[in-house]
């Protein structure tokens, strides 16, 4: 004989599987609870009239249970499709539950409705990307920090950064904008010396007077087309020649110099041009291109 | 008698070695020398292992005395120096790798020419950077897209807002960028840098470690608006070299010289680092003493120094895919994979 009474008395107070008791409030997992809650009317086993709505894969179905068929558990819960359209769905359950008592009907059309408020979120959410989050075990994040630790110490970046510049400047791709011939052919030139018997001194020194001449005509090109990604030869001393016979003229050449500190090195630097202030201000020094002999001088004074 | 056995055994084995030219030690030695370890005692072992350390020392000092004494006396005679020992390094012994650039190669001058930077670094296109971010960005992510923006001449920064990268990428395909960089933040921090190109360039997908921002720079310097210079080192093999161009795409191709403005991206065990500097030619005095000889004269070297400037961090390779974002159904080139990290000499870049 169906009790309901007793069983609530005895699941209730002895031990009931499905109850799950949180700070919040006492609540039923039993699937097939109408609104969740532990209670004396919300639990569908001490209810032997009692329905829900439950969904699958989107659909959602009406339970019934009536105490007809409560001595035939595997026949207990009815189940009725519910349509798609939410109007014909609560025309659907109030069809089905008729005569049923009216806190039943209600709890289950709220049911329904939280649940077509559910369905619609989420398939809108599965039309949106959502990013996934991957993990690395930690072994390899660590490892990884120390691969790049002595990654770094191998790669001596401010030399190889140095070295790449430096071979750039004697390659001669940054043209004449800096006034090192002499010192880099000395450079070159004992190397040679070093090597074999280097007798070309003087055929070195020939070329320097071009540059000198050609020097403000080469700030006014922008286009250096010769300067691919893999640097080639500056080919651009070729244009060189052409602006040699534009003859010199006084230009004022507005050069920015930036004086640069190293961390705390010396500060007694050779006096340049340049080296006048310390500061990190930028500064505009004007220069006045004059003759060859006057810019030769200058540098060598400048020693 | 079992004394006697063991002798006998000794000097089979002492025979033996000596056929094989194994070095000398045989059981009798083997016997007679005591490990540190097998010592009870702490004072004592303490002590004979300070012994045999201080021993090994000696050895090597004496090794290293004879092998200069050698190479001065080969010098001083005039005859050829004995060769100097290399040591092993990783980058020494990095395991062969076929797929390596050879300046020789038609196949690798073909794959350029038809490349998707190509337009970009012929200067057919000035490159024009979109920089965003993932969905939320905190903390260090805005300083570090406030840098990224002046050290990348010609890049616009966009709040992203809810929107698909796919849709983003077609945007920007719009309105004529040459790229799109995403900065991923993970626990506010910059995580991971995904490139784009455009228009249907390769996504790169790196991971981004160790951010310095300019302000945590001591004796940081300030980057101008010139053109950069680029400098890109042991980019070796086929992808690295594709890495490389990638990387290349970014920046116009003329640089300003005078600007003084370096950025590298410098390769190092598939570790790259990236660093922003600006240099100046320094001419500085070498006196040169004695070796060479002749030479007392006052020798002149013209010297790069470095100002670093605006953000390092380092960036490692984990996807490279064949055309603009599309995780699902895109074609991956490269995708990094827990077990090419087992052998120590393999490198891919």
């Amino acid at each position: 004989m169906q009790h309901d009474e007793v069983i609530w008395q005895v699941i209730r107070h002895k031990h009931c599987s499905y109850m799950a008791k949180i700070e919040t409030g006492i609540f039923c997992r039993n699937p097939y609870n109408v609104t969740g809650i532990c209670n004396r009317s919300s639990c569908p086993l001490a209810n032997s009239r009692y329905a829900t709505i439950r969904e699958h894969e989107s659909v959602f179905y009406l339970y019934m249970k009536t105490i007809e068929r409560a001595h035939m558990p595997k026949n207990l819960w009815e189940r009725v499709k519910l349509p798609r359209n939410y109007e014909k769905a609560l025309e659907t359950i109030d069809k089905h539950l008729l005569y049923w008592p009216k806190l039943l009907q209600h709890k289950i059309k709220q049911r329904l409705t939280k649940m077509t408020q559910m369905r619609i979120r989420m398939r809108k959410l599965a039309l949106k990307t959502r990013e996934k989050i991957m993990t690395t075990p930690r072994r390899d994040m660590k490892r990884e920090s120390r691969r790049e630790e002595k990654a770094i110490k191998a790669a001596v970046l401010d030399k190889a950064i140095e070295t790449e510049l430096l071979e750039r400047l004697k390659k001669g791709i940054y043209g004449d904008i800096y006034n090192y011939p002499e010192l880099e052919w000395n450079k070159v030139l004992d190397e040679e010396k070093q090597a074999a018997e280097g007798v070309e001194e003087e055929e070195e020194e020939e070329p320097e007077i071009e540059y000198v001449e050609g020097y403000e005509e080469l700030e006014e090109e922008e286009d250096m087309e010769d300067f691919s990604g893999f640097p080639s030869n500056g080919s651009g001393f070729d244009d060189d020649d052409e602006h040699d016979s534009d003859g010199e003229e006084e230009d004022d050449d507005v050069e920015e110099q930036v004086v640069i500190h190293k961390k705390g090195k010396r500060d007694s630097r050779k006096a340049d041009d340049v080296g006048k202030s310390k500061k990190k201000k930028k500064r505009v020094v004007v220069e006045v291109e004059q003759e060859d002999g006057d810019v030769r001088q200058t540098l060598k004074t400048a020693r | 008698m079992g004394f006697k056995r063991k002798k006998g055994d000794g000097e089979g084995e002492e025979m033996e070695s000596e056929v094989r030219g194994r070095p000398s030690f045989n059981t009798a030695e083997r016997r007679n020398v005591i490990l540190p370890s097998m010592i009870k005692n702490k004072d004592k072992r303490a002590k004979v292992y300070a012994k045999q350390k201080h021993e090994k020392k000696v050895e090597k000092q004496k090794k290293i005395k004879a092998r200069d004494a050698a190479e001065k006396q080969a010098l001083e005679l005039g005859e050829e120096p004995p060769q100097k020992m290399v040591p092993k390094t990783i980058e020494n012994t990095r395991e062969a790798d076929e797929t390596v650039c050879r300046p020789d190669d038609e196949e690798l001058f073909a794959d350029i020419d038809a490349d998707e930077f190509n337009p970009v670094l012929r200067r057919e296109v000035t490159p024009k950077v979109l920089i965003t971010t993932c969905r939320f960005n905190s903390t260090r992510g805005p300083a570090f897209i406030s840098e990224l923006q002046s050290v990348i001449p010609n890049s616009d920064y966009r709040k992203r807002g809810t929107y698909d990268l796919k849709k983003i990428v077609e945007y920007a395909k719009k309105k004529d960028y040459t790229s799109l960089i995403v900065v991923h933040t993970n626990r506010r921090e910059p995580d991971a840098l995904l490139i784009i190109g455009l228009p249907n360039g390769p996504t790169a997908h790196f991971k981004l470690s160790n951010l310095v921002l300019r302000k945590d720079i001591k004796n940081h310097g300030n980057p101008t608006s010139h053109e950069p210079e680029l400098v890109l080192n042991n980019f070796t093999t086929r992808l690295g070299n594709r890495v490389g161009r990638f990387f290349q795409s970014l920046f116009p191709q003329e640089p300003n010289f005078r600007g003084r403005r370096v950025v590298t991206f410098h390769n190092q065990r598939d570790f790259i680092f990236f660093r922003h500097h600006r240099y100046i030619f320094d001419v500085k005095e070498d006196k040169q003493s004695g070796a060479k000889g002749k030479d007392a004269v006052a020798k002149q070297r013209v010297k790069p120094r470095l100002q670093e400037c605006g953000p390092s961090f380092t960036l490692k390779l984990v996807t490279l895919q064949h055309g603009t974002f599309d995780t699902k159904g895109g074609e991956f080139e490269w995708v990094h994979k827990p077990e090419m990290d087992t052998s120590r000499r393999r490198f891919f870049l």
